[in-house]
């Protein structure tokens, strides 16, 4: 049957077996192979997107259940060919993977938690990522990623006093009067920053 | 050879991993992103049964079903295929990757179902009828050593595939000059790496060039060669796609079954063919089970606590197949003796078939549960002697002005210095502190301990094992090798020639490269060509490629400065020797006179003229490395095993609520020597996730079988995979002593943190509960496990001998 899904932002049709799961089509129909299928039964978490903003395993939905939300897959949080996110880059910067097969589930629980939680506590990042098995890494160097990701987005996002904004003097007449909002919109799904 | 570590550029610094960015933007390349035109997709129907005469296969019903092309039996496929590798001389011992005759173990794949979607496959799978004549059939390892026991190879006459005694020095005489001995049986349950990406290959026959094009998720030498044995074609009609990258492996990526099966049905159907085992096919039947170890360990030692002699008898449940179970016994004979000065060992090493699934190579291939026998046996001696744990080891411990140190079963240990790693640990978390918090926590009413274990990685990985267990084995070399391409332009083009599952070989050849030849690593491509394009290498196993990968590229590396140095010496007119190579430049340090990378680059591509007589246009080097050590074949049940050893040293306090039972890690702490790392960024993550991999050793990963022989943990609600609750925060502690054996003095750290938490964690849990009188004698400890044996002591009031769980 028929679905309608819009993934990263955009519209996206396909026909789909009524059973085939979310996880299949987006791999097979829409060629997104950067989700992974882990377990199949719902407990890895490899196969990870976001549905309206909220981690979703993909093995346990149906494509069709899916018609009608926004789906977001990892390829919809680079901002650029070539660029990375902010989430993106501190996972590299710590090393927070190795074998990168759970990682891009691992990087959208992640940044499903800091959509809601600007500073979240050890114990917040360690309950976000639990339902995201990885078998390399023991956890360290991804909790790592996240708790640097936190604070370099509370710095993008944190209004900074105008004379901080820029050395250049003629940059006062670009900055607003209450401070300047670096741009962390590149972190958010293209979807979000419409 | 070593290189001076104060001295390193980009060694040992913190530069970035390079693999990672494709990774974190999904655009990994995984096989399961392999599509190819016309790709057929196959499912499997697994045995029901543990052991099962196969009476008929009517496939009839499935091949009426849509988009179903193929329905393949064992015996068409033995007819067609020759068995697989089996490493011993056990030739009535066969394996197919379909069961011929009569299924094995239950679980094992019986019939290949081919069609256009995975989806159909299955489906079409559930039409096939097997009928099946029940076989009987034994699970348990004690019990198929037994005469009488159904034998798994009726053909091989008993469940034996090996029973080899060793004695290593003046055992007899040195347990009857030994004041005090002790014995004792500890059990490593079967269990896994488990990566969470599932085995997979695709492969693709073209009968006009007659090639068999393979993708897979592997991790495994002589791949190649073992697939053209198989199919009895050409090696060089086979080509394996070594940019695959791998999602994880840690030893048991060796999916030999799955890609004979799958290049079969490519070549009988003219179709790409494509496997990925789903999460049930992978637990269940697709032999990549590890260790299941009864050892019965007999110490001798004095009243100060100096362990003399040690004999051990290791009895392997290695499943239905040979399979690399075997050869698991065999590695840890080359750190028989742990980190300890130990004058004589007897090794008994039984690896017997049963009808469970087969084993693959696992992280350490052995040592893990080695270690734990070990470092069990040194706990119970301080118990005996009354001497603190610690104190033990270090009156033990190999001393550092000891090496190189040879040990009784004929390997001799690079480097160490134990005692600092100890110290260093002790020091950074202030042990009397820990004790005290160990007190308080007792206070509260919980049973508190301290676990502590230390152990050696054997790294560098040869094979000297194969022939000491085989002596029809003759192999003495186990290389690695690198190329090195600088093109007109000037730009640096590597190639290494194996497949990577996480390991950041990229990342350390450009390291190295960049190391010896002063220029940026970030600017030097690598790249995996296809097998076909390789040079002889040996695969990931082992913790070898910071020594054999890093060593070959350190080595073309120097080639090549060697070639630009002499080219930039004849066009300055002077003798190699007399200039001087920095940054890619060539100068004469007597004058201003130099030549810069363009320049030499530029004469080597473009103008023989200027080259000295008899060099070889362009700049290009290979380097092939054989093993530092290990290069004689045995003597006298004696060999050299891996040329380094990496030491570990792990501290873990313990709580547990004893109305839960439930073990909660309180602080972790590991001292890692692991030489000199080339990139600190991947040591750390390998340390930490071994340390979280024996954690679910430890405590929570079983492949459990009932008495009916099937398998009841086969899904990750049952086979429980460590997640980041129960994961605490690792702590570690660096030291570097350097191998003498390697470029940099590095060592390898492939399976650190695993070799030891499974012991440190066990010790742990003993001490928590020792003060009931009780402990635990096998692997894993489970929560459920712990909870009753501590009921059960409270509710006697009475100490109780060691507890056992009833489960296989």
């Amino acid at each position: 049957m028929k679905v309608e899904l819009r993934i990263n932002g955009a519209a996206r049709c396909a026909e789909v077996e009524p059973r085939q799961t979310l996880l299949d089509a987006l791999r097979e129909n829409f060629l997104l192979t950067g989700t992974h299928a882990g377990c199949e039964h719902g407990v890895c978490g490899a196969c990870t997107v976001l549905v309206d903003g909220e981690p979703v395993r993909s093995c346990l939905m149906f494509a069709v259940q899916a018609d009608g939300y926004e789906i977001t897959t990892i390829e919809g949080l680079a901002p650029a060919p070539g660029e990375l996110s902010v989430i993106q880059d501190a996972f590299c910067e710590t090393h927070g993977l190795q074998c990168g097969y759970c990682t891009p589930g691992m990087i959208l629980a992640a940044h499903a938690l800091l959509r809601h939680t600007v500073t979240p506590s050890r114990e917040e990042i360690v309950e976000a990522i639990s339902g995201n098995i990885c078998r390399c890494t023991g956890y360290g160097q991804i909790i790592e990623a996240v708790e640097f990701a936190a604070a370099r987005l509370r710095i993008a996002n944190t209004p900074r006093p105008r004379h901080a904004a820029h050395e250049h003097p003629h940059a006062e007449h670009d900055a607003p009067v209450e401070g300047v909002l670096a741009a962390a919109e590149a972190d958010e799904p293209a979807v979000e920053a419409k | 050879m070593s290189a001076d570590p104060a001295s390193f550029r980009f060694v040992s610094t913190n530069r970035r991993v390079r693999e990672d960015r494709r990774f974190v933007a999904g655009r990994g390349h995984f096989v399961a992103d392999v599509a190819l035109d016309g790709m057929l997709h196959v499912a499997i129907l697994p045995s029901q049964h543990p052991a099962a005469r196969i009476v008929s296969i009517d496939a009839s019903a499935a091949l009426k079903m849509p988009g179903v092309h193929y329905v393949l039996s064992g015996d068409e496929l033995a007819a067609a295929t020759d068995p697989l590798m089996n490493g011993l001389d056990t030739p009535n011992v066969r394996r197919h990757p379909l069961a011929v005759g009569q299924t094995r173990y239950a679980g094992e794949w019986v019939v290949a179902v081919v069609a256009d979607s995975r989806a159909r496959a299955e489906d079409a799978s559930e039409k096939v009828r097997v009928s099946y004549e029940p076989l009987p059939f034994v699970i348990n390892a004690e019990q198929a050593l037994k005469p009488d026991s159904p034998p798994v190879h009726s053909a091989h006459g008993s469940n034996v595939l090996l029973d080899r005694t060793f004695v290593w020095g003046e055992v007899e005489k040195h347990f009857a000059e030994s004041p005090r001995q002790l014995s004792f049986r500890v059990t490593w349950g079967r269990n896994s790496t488990v990566p969470i990406e599932t085995f997979g290959v695709v492969a693709s026959w073209d009968p006009w060039r007659e090639m068999l094009d393979v993708w897979a998720s592997i991790q495994m030498p002589k791949y190649p060669d073992q697939i053209a044995r198989a199919l009895r074609i050409p090696a060089n009609c086979v080509r394996v796609h070594q940019d695959v990258d791998v999602g994880g492996s840690y030893g048991v990526k060796r999916g030999i079954k799955q890609t004979v099966l799958a290049a079969h049905l490519a070549r009988r159907l003219g179709r790409p063919v494509r496997l990925i085992e789903d999460r049930l096919e992978n637990m269940r039947g697709g032999d990549a089970h590890g260790p299941e170890r009864i050892f019965d360990v007999d110490v001798a030692f004095n009243d100060a606590g100096i362990v003399k002699s040690m004999k051990i008898r290791a009895l392997d449940n290695a499943g239905a197949y040979a399979g690399r179970a075997p050869f698991q016994l065999g590695k840890p004979i080359g750190a028989i003796v742990g980190p300890y000065k130990i004058e004589s060992v007897q090794y008994r090493a039984q690896s017997v078939t049963t009808n469970k699934a087969v084993q693959e190579a696992v992280r350490g291939f052995g040592q893990a549960p080695t270690n734990y026998a070990i470092e069990t046996a040194i706990d119970k001696v301080a118990a005996a002697v009354g001497l603190e744990r610690i104190e033990v080891r270090r009156r033990n411990f190999i001393g550092k002005h000891q090496f190189p140190y040879l040990i009784p079963s004929g390997s001799t240990y690079d480097s160490g210095d134990y005692h600092a790693v100890v110290d260093k640990v002790f020091a950074h978390i202030d042990f009397a502190a820990m004790e005290q918090e160990r007190d308080r926590l007792r206070a509260c009413g919980l049973l508190a301990g301290i676990g502590i274990a230390a152990c050696l990685e054997p790294s560098g990985g040869n094979s000297s094992f194969e022939p000491l267990l085989n002596e029809k084995n003759t192999t003495t070399t186990w290389m690695d090798s690198c190329r090195i391409n600088i093109d007109g332009l000037g730009f640096v083009t590597v190639t290494i020639h194996n497949t990577s599952s996480g390991q950041g070989h990229e990342t350390l050849v450009a390291t190295v490269i960049g190391e010896v030849l002063q220029i940026e690593p970030d600017l030097i491509r690598v790249i995996r060509p296809d097998s076909l394009a390789c040079l002889p290498s040996n695969s990931p196993v082992g913790s070898r490629m910071a020594i054999m990968l890093g060593g070959a590229a350190f080595h073309a590396a120097q080639k090549l400065k060697t070639k630009l140095t002499r080219i930039a010496a004849h066009q300055l007119g002077l003798a190699a020797d007399k200039v001087a190579y920095a940054s890619g430049g060539v100068s004469d340090p007597s004058s201003d006179r130099q030549l810069g990378w363009a320049e030499i680059v530029n004469i080597a591509h473009r103008q023989y003229h200027l080259l000295p007589e008899g060099m070889e246009p362009g700049l290009e080097a290979t380097h092939v490395m054989q093993v530092p050590t290990g290069t004689r074949l045995p003597e006298n049940g004696r060999v050299q095993m891996y040329p380094c050893h990496s030491f570990e040293f792990h501290v873990v306090l313990m709580a547990i609520d004893p109305a839960l039972g439930k073990p909660e890690i309180r602080r972790y702490v590991i001292g890692h020597d692991c030489g000199t790392v080339i990139n600190p960024h991947i040591v750390k993550g390998m340390t930490l996730g071994g340390v979280a991999h024996g954690l679910g050793a430890a405590l929570l990963e079983e492949f459990v079988y009932d008495d009916e022989g099937h398998l009841i943990t086969q899904s990750f609600m049952d086979y429980l995979l460590p997640s980041s609750h129960e994961v605490p925060e690792i702590e570690i502690v660096h030291h570097c002593t350097p191998s003498p054996f390697t470029v940099f003095g590095q060592k390898g750290s492939g399976e650190s943190g695993y070799l030891g938490s499974p012991a440190a964690i066990a010790s742990a849990v003993n001490d928590c509960v020792a003060s009931l009188g009780i402990g635990f004698n096998r692997l894993p400890i489970r929560i459920s496990a712990i909870g009753d044996a501590i009921a059960e002591a409270r509710q006697h009031h009475s100490q109780k001998p060691q507890k056992q769980e009833p489960a296989q």
